[in-house]
This record gives C-alpha cells, structure tokens and sequence, in this order.
C-alpha cells in the first residue's frame, strides 16, 4: 500500500494545496476543531470530529442562488452561478462521508439542485479511517464501518505513517498528482490498528443500538407515541442539532436588500425553529413537541420511507456532544423502540 | 446531596405540597443529563440525577411551569435564584405556583474542558480529592478537578441563595470573584485588538439562536430576530456586520437585566465567550450607576429602566470612546 | 450549467380584477406574450416579487386557456398585500409548475364529478371546471356547489354567472353563509348545502376550501354514503423551494409541494393529522 511518513505530510499538503483548494481539519484556540483551508504549515488536528460537519462544502450555510435588478415595474434576473474551483477535503470521517450519500438523494434527485451538484462534481474527498471513536458515536448502528471510510479516496493512519487508497475516478487523480510523493509501506501494523480499532467499536457504550423499531412502516405507530411530550419538554427550540447535523438540509430563502439590487440567498433553516412552517394564516406545527417530533420522524420514519429504508442519520453523535440540554436522537430511539 | 433531594422531593410530592418536580435527568453518559419534570417517587428514583455535571439553570422553565395546574418544586442552584428572582421581576414566573428548595451550586464541571485535554471516550468521571479519574475506553486518565471546572462556576459571583422556600446544605456568601478581569483585559486592548478578538471569536457563530433560546433573559414572546415584521429578522448574516449585529442587540437588549448565569457561553456549540459582552455591561453599569446586580433582589429598580437625577449624560459613550 | 428551478423567470400582470374585498386575479403573460410556462389543473407556481417574499400559488386558470395564467390571490400577509397593490405592467418573477395535479386524464375521465368549493376554495378548482368545460364530451355529469361568507366574497362570481350558470352542461348551486340583501338564492353553510342536495353517490367530488368547511363536508359525505376514494382535495402549506428538499411542507413522509398538493382522501387518511 502507497503510504507518506508523518513527518512528511505537509509537505504534501503543500503539493496538493498548489493544485487545489485544500481543506483540513485543524485545531482552533479553543482545542475544537474545524476544516480551514490549507495555508503552509497548519497542523492537521489528531480531533475525531470537527464541530460542524463537512457538509458545509457542499451545503454552505449561506449561498446567493440569484440577482435582481429592478427597475420601475421591470425586474431583471440574473444568475450568478459559476463553475466551481476543484478542491480537495481531506480528513473526512466515515460518518460524514456517508452523510453525502444521504444528501445526494435530496439534492441530486429530480429536479438536481445545481448549485450543490456543482460543489459535489469539483470536490474530492479524501477520508481518514478512525483510530480511536468516542463514547457518543453510533454510526455502526446505520451500517458504516469506521474503519473503512470510503469517499473518492481513504487516507489509514497506522501511527507512524498515512497510507492511501483511490476508490473513484476523482480518487484516482487524486493519487496519480501525489504519487511521486508516496512510498510502497508495510501494512503490518497498520491492521494492528485498524483491528483494534474493531475492538474499541464492540465496546462503545451505544454498540447495541439498532435500527429495528425503526423506518417507514411505523410512521402513525411512532407519529402518535405519547412519550414525545415528555421526549420535548426540555428543548429549547434552538437549531444547535439541526446545523451540527451532517444529514439536515432543509433551507430557508430569503431576499436581501443591497441597497444596488435585491440579492436572493438561501441559508440552513431549522424545523426546530417556531416559524419553520408558518403561515400567514396559521402554522401546522404549534408547540415545540410538533417540531421536536418533526426532525426524528424525518431522520428515523420518513426518510427512510422516501429511501428504500435508508435512514437519515449517520451516528456521528455530534448532536449528542452539543445539545445545550442533552436531548438527541439516541434517548429518542431508546424511548421510542420496541422494548 | 442527590439523595438528600430526592428524599425531600417524594416528600413534598407525598403530602401535596407540590404536583411535580423540576430537576434534571441522567442521560446515557456520565455528564448528559436533561432538564427534566418528574411525578412520581417512582420517576424520581430511577432518573433524578444532582451531579458534577448537572450545570443547565432551570429557571427559566418555569415560566411555562408555573402557568401549569398545581405547584411544581423547583432544586435552585445559587446563580439560578438570581435568575428566577429576575424572573419574578419581569412578571414571568407566577411565584405562588413554585416551591424553591435552594441546593448548593458548584463548582460544575463542563466535559468540553475535559476533552480539549485530549480525553476521550469517556466512560466515567469520579472526582477523588479533587483529582477527576476518568474512565475512558482506552484506559484511565486523570486531571485535576479545578481545571474541568465550568466557565460560569469558575467566575462564580455568588454562593448565595437570593430567594427559595426552604435549603438543602449550608447557605453561602456573595463572592468577590474576579468575573470582571477578562473585561478588563479586552477594555486594555487598542480598539483594532478588540475588534479583531471580537471578529474571530463572533465569525465562529453558526446562528443556532441556543444563546439566545437558553437566556433566562430572552422572553420575548416574538423575537425582534424572528419577526418578519421587523425588517432585521436573519436565520443567517448575511454579512460580518450582521454577524456581529445579532449579539450585540442582544446584549443590549439583556443588559441591566442579564443575571451573569453563564448558560449563554456553557451551551454555545462554537464555545464562544459570550458572557464576555455581559459583563461588559454589567461592569458599566457598575461604575457607570453604583453598584448593581440583577436579580438580587425584589425591590431595587435596575438602573437602566429607573431615573435618578445625577444618572450620567448620554455623552458618556462618547467620552468613553475616546482612546 | 443546466437550468435550475430556485431560478425564476420573470413574467408580467397584463390584467388585474377584484373578485372580491379581498380577492385579486391576476393575468399573467411572459415578457413576450403567451404563457411563462404549461401546467396541468391544481399544479402551483412561486411568485415573488424580489425584496418582499416569495410563495406558492395556485394556478386558477385552465391549462386549455393558450393565451395567460391566472393567480386569485388572496390579501392575508406580507407578499399578498404587496401583490394586490399591483398594476398592470408589473413584472414579478414566476416559477413552476409545481406539484401533482387532479387525475383529469385518468381517475376523473368518464366519471360524474362534484365540485364543493369554499371561499378562496374555489381558485384551484376553477382550473380544473374550465378544464372539464372545455374538454365536455370526456366527463359525465358536473355540479358545482360553490359557496363565501357573502355574496361579495364569491370569487369569480362574474364568469360563473356568465359562463357556468348560463351552461346547460353544469349545474351550479351556490350558497352564503347569511341572508343579505339582493341576494335570492340558497343561504347556509357549505357543508349542509351539499347534505341537502344529496348528489349521486356515483360521483367523484373535488373539494376545497378551509380545513373547518372541508372536515364538515367530508363528513357530509360520509353521510350520504360516499367513501374516500372518491374525494380529492389539494392542500396548503409553507413552502420554499417547490421541489421537495427545503423540508417544510411535509405531511408525514409526504410533500405538498411535490407529492401534492393534490390527494385522494384515503391517501391522506393514511397520514399524520399534522396540516
């Protein structure tokens, strides 16, 4: 397997950089990290997660979608779509990588969202297999394996070294701009790590978390639980899961005045949020109970009801670390399942 | 402490002094517990959990708790009893419909601190002389106990319970803590460096409104950021100006009122020292009126709202201002 | 780059009508005449004016109309009111159609049909009753119970005075909710009006208006020993983007805007109560 020394992966990082946007996840001030586009001798963070997921890259939390120009009782509509720059994210973990999958079936189903699609079409991405999972992560429970994280390429890191391997085309010309840099390496102990890796996922204290009671077929079973009251009771109504959330995608669009034409952009928008639905003439959605109850019927029951079973969530647990009253989709599931 | 409670709870639950009881629930980890209502003994048993992690101030519960059938007993932690006696002061809480029981406050612990050490995996957390040992899923790790502390139990302003109907534990004093000392090395900055602090440390917001959501200060029934009336109602900045909008208003908008809680910065995702703009205020006003605290009491009339005919001219912005 | 429907087009009012107090209908052509875009009947299009707001409306005028669309809107919020202080020569931006339609090529063809409209109720239905007019020989019997709070607040009264009534074709029963001056025909509340005339059973009935008239009328029908199958109705909810990703306007796993807003009763019966 090709593989560069540690000490040596700036260096790559610089080569990649002067080819493309690169983007690592790096180690704020605080100790929390977050994906910062490369600049020479930033330090790529040894931190399991980054705060916010990686779906920024391809569902920013602010994007123009379009121009204005009115005049008198004209109005002028201009698209400022461009093509996307290539960039390389590198570092990403499982569970994000499987979050695109998940997006990619909102916004490349008919009709394609082409402002994502073209971030998705010049992005590459570069996974990192995880060595070492935190009490909050679950992403077994939705089939993901950790430790082969998949994306267009997968970086190993056995501790000593980074091996890589190419899965897609994308990948592949990833691999082929480095490979005068990379080195044929011994994988030895790299499975070393990678088969304790395994172990430590056995022992994670949400291992037994299944899926079982959950998915399309229960929808009026799970809509009309009695225990949601009390499941959100304590929610604060804030969009601290929602925008955490490698999986939400729901958006707002909004006109904004620059005072030289009306600039339409769309941002994140949280179904926790009271006036997700409201109308001039009423709201569906009254209480916080109908909102909270909303985002896990989406990610359990009506996702996978729309995706031939497939669930909109990836167990990444960022929810579980944020919630500013601890209230996330694990004690949901556990409430809500068939005991 | 925690049996103590519960013991107290099932108590006034038995003899109907109360219906419900407020407190908080253990979670799945050793530090998530979750605001909770419980009303049996029985609930009370299996979940209530007062531990070094139980930091969410419940005060703010209460408005909509105190508006339910029957009276709910409320655990107040020392800085939560300003809250609710701020509360009151807004006309929030109906008094009448809660019963307080006054337990000792911190030091809390915030598992954030303990993971930006590295630690991960976390198992369990056992404070032994002040020394956590933590059980984590690859093997045990130690630090000491005052460095997890939380930030708002690290600045703690106050030991005292400024209103309750009965205690658990000994009461304890105002303190002469140092809350100020950061706002002081910000007020010592040039107005270039606090700017580029204030960017760096605002651009991290992803406008999740749980600052906002949290504040026992924030009730508005419509906020002016979600009014669509307003004409400044954002889900979003749309610009670094807008960034920097949203909790500035909102520091405006809570000064003279924000009890220096904490809950803004402890449930900020992007760990923003928002109680920072706070104290700001709360320092201001102190040198600017005399001193004051908000919610200490039931009858000082807070400054800003109150006139008095040596209050300061407006031009003292300006005069401050002045490098 | 392809095309993408968050991008509008623009279109512009070429004729403005007060229906009612409070009900406009808009004309609305392509810079270059003709129609922005074809729809089928009960399909939607976002309109927006760029500053104000944007929303879904439903398309009121018949896909068989070859020159305009047509928009009754009513005056309830921020963007309505902006629209209704319009002129002719306004531009707005339009996008769409969005939606699924009233099956009037498959399910609907060779049946009976029944027409209960409440109110603004009645701008969705209008499309497909032009539909069906001009399209006759496909479709059995037509009646139309149409009903508003007053005679004032009949939307479209005019073309259905002129146009409906005066076609041997259909029969049209209107009604108001309370006795008013000038005023001879039927006074009472929807619902009832449609108890009292006891339609055949045989028929498919197409309702819309507010969620009170249409639980009232539904259970009328019930009543008189029609099932779900063969009630439709269109919905309205909040929405965004028309195409099913800004994730409001869900009913269950359903979205309005894409999976509806047009649904057969049973269909909806199958759903969380949460519209």
């Amino acid at each position: 397997m090709l593989k560069i020394p540690a000490e040596k992966i700036n260096d790559l990082f610089d080569r990649i950089a002067m080819q493309q946007t690169l983007y690592i996840p790096v180690d704020r001030e605080d100790k929390a990290a977050e994906f910062k586009k490369y600049e020479s001798g930033m330090t790529l963070s040894k931190a399991l997660k980054t705060v916010r997921s990686a779906k920024d890259f391809f569902f920013p939390q602010t994007e123009n979608l379009a121009e204005f120009k009115l005049s008198g009782k004209n109005i002028e509509v201009k698209d400022i779509r461009q093509e996307n720059e290539d960039f390389v994210v590198f570092g990403v973990r499982a569970c994000d990588a499987k979050s695109f999958e998940i997006l990619d079936k909102v916004f490349l189903s008919d009709p394609v969202d082409t402002f994502y699609q073209n971030r998705r079409e010049h992005g590459t991405i570069v996974t990192m297999a995880c060595t070492r999972p935190e009490e909050t992560c679950f992403c077994t429970t939705f089939g993901i394996n950790p430790t082969v994280p998949g994306g267009d390429a997968s970086v190993y890191f056995d501790g000593e070294s980074y091996f890589f391997v190419p899965f897609t085309d994308k990948g592949k010309a990833f691999m082929a701009s480095i490979s005068d840099m990379l080195e044929e390496g011994d994988v030895s102990k790299l499975s070393e790590v990678q088969a304790k890796a395994r172990e430590i996922m056995t022992r994670l204290p949400l291992a037994n978390l299944t899926t079982d009671s959950f998915g399309g077929e229960k929808l009026m079973e799970h809509f009309n639980s009695e225990k949601w009251a009390e499941l959100s009771e304590a929610c604060i109504g804030c969009g601290t899961c929602t925008f955490v959330c490698p999986t939400c995608q729901c958006y707002d669009i909004r006109d904004f005045d620059t005072g030289n034409g009306i600039k339409r952009f769309r941002c994140w928008d949280s179904c926790m949020y009271s006036d997700f639905t409201k109308m001039a003439h009423g709201n569906p959605r009254t209480s916080q109970l109908e909102r909270f109850r909303q985002r896990f019927m989406h990610k359990l029951v009506y996702f996978p009801a729309n995706n031939n079973g497939e669930f909109g969530c990836v167990g990444c647990g960022r929810c579980l670390s944020k919630c500013p009253i601890s209230m996330n989709i694990v004690k949901v599931m556990k409430a809500l399942e068939d005991k | 402490m925690q049996e103590e409670m519960i013991k107290r709870a099932k108590e006034l639950l038995a003899d109907g002094t109360v219906n419900r009881v407020l407190g908080w629930k253990k979670g799945e980890f050793a530090y998530d517990s979750t605001p909770a209502v419980f009303e049996t003994a029985e609930e009370l048993e299996r979940d209530f959990v007062c531990d070094d992690f139980t930091q969410a101030n419940l005060s703010k519960y209460l408005i909509k708790e105190s508006r339910k059938e029957g009276k709910i007993l409320a655990f107040l932690k020392p800085c939560d009893t300003y809250s609710f006696n701020q509360l009151l002061n807004e006309h929030r809480i109906i008094r009448e419909n809660v019963y307080v029981i006054g337990i000792p406050g911190g030091p809390k612990l915030d598992v954030e601190k303990i993971k930006a050490k590295g630690i991960s995996g976390i198992i369990s957390v056992k404070n032994e002389n002040f020394t956590l040992k933590i059980e984590t899923l690859y093997g045990t790790e130690t630090m000491p106990f005052y460095e997890a502390i939380s930030e708002k139990c690290a600045n703690c302003k106050s030991k005292k319970h400024v209103e309750y109907d009965e205690l658990i534990g000994a009461e304890g004093d105002v303190l002469n803590s140092k809350r100020f000392d950061m706002v002081e090395q910000l007020e010592n900055m040039t107005s270039q460096e606090r700017y580029d602090f204030w960017q760096s440390e605002l651009s991290k917001c992803i406008r999740c409104n749980a600052c906002r959501n949290v504040c026992p200060a924030c009730t508005c029934e419509n906020c002016v950021f979600d009014n669509p009336k307003s004409g400044i109602d954002q889900k979003a900045a749309a610009d670094s100006f807008e960034e920097k909008m949203f909790h500035i208003i909102r520091a405006f908008h809570v000064a003279g009122r924000c009890t220096d809680c904490g809950e803004c910065t402890r449930v900020c995702p992007q760990n923003i020292p928002l109680h920072l703009l706070n104290r700001k205020f709360i320092k201001d006003i102190n040198s600017l009126y005399g001193e004051y605290q908000a919610g200490a009491d039931r009858t000082t009339k807070c400054p800003l709202t109150d006139y008095k005919e040596d209050d300061c001219e407006p031009s003292v912005v300006h005069e401050r201002g002045v490098e | 780059m392809n095309n993408d429907t968050l991008i509008p087009l623009v279109g512009i009012i070429t004729d403005v009508r007060q229906d009612t107090p409070d009900v406009k209908t808009f004309r609305v052509n392509a810079l270059d005449g003709g129609k922005v875009f074809e729809h089928m009947p009960g399909q939607c299009a976002m309109l927006s004016i760029p500053g104000v707001g944007e929303a879904m409306f439903s398309i009121t005028s018949s896909p068989t109309n070859k020159e305009y669309m047509e928009f009754s809107i009513k005056k309830c919020g921020c963007l309505t009111e902006w629209l209704h202080a319009m002129d002719v020569g306004q531009q707005i931006t339009i996008r769409g159609p969005y939606g699924n339609y009233f099956p009037v090529e498959t399910e609907l063809k060779g049946k009976d049909l029944l027409f209960v409209a409440g109110g603004i109720g009645l701008a969705p239905l209008r499309s497909v009753i032009n539909y069906v007019r001009d399209n006759r020989e496909n479709y059995g019997d037509v009646q139309i119970v149409y009903g508003s709070r007053s005679k004032d607040d009949l939307v479209d009264y005019q073309e259905i005075i002129d146009e409906w009534m005066a076609d041997d074709n259909i029969q049209v029963n209107l009604t108001i909710d309370n006795p008013q001056e000038g005023w001879d025909g039927h006074v009472g509340f929807v619902p009832n009006y449609v108890k009292e005339l006891a339609p055949s059973i045989n028929k498919t009935v197409l309702v819309c208006g507010p969620p009170i008239m249409i639980k009232f009328t539904l259970a009328g029908l019930k009543e008189l020993g029609f099932t779900e199958t063969q009630v439709y109705t269109t919905m309205e909810l909040r929405m965004k983007c028309g195409v099913g990703k800004c994730g409001r306007c869900n009913i269950g796993n359903k979205y309005v805007c894409k999976d509806g807003p047009v649904f057969r009763y049973d269909e909806l019966g199958a759903l969380p109560d949460e519209y």
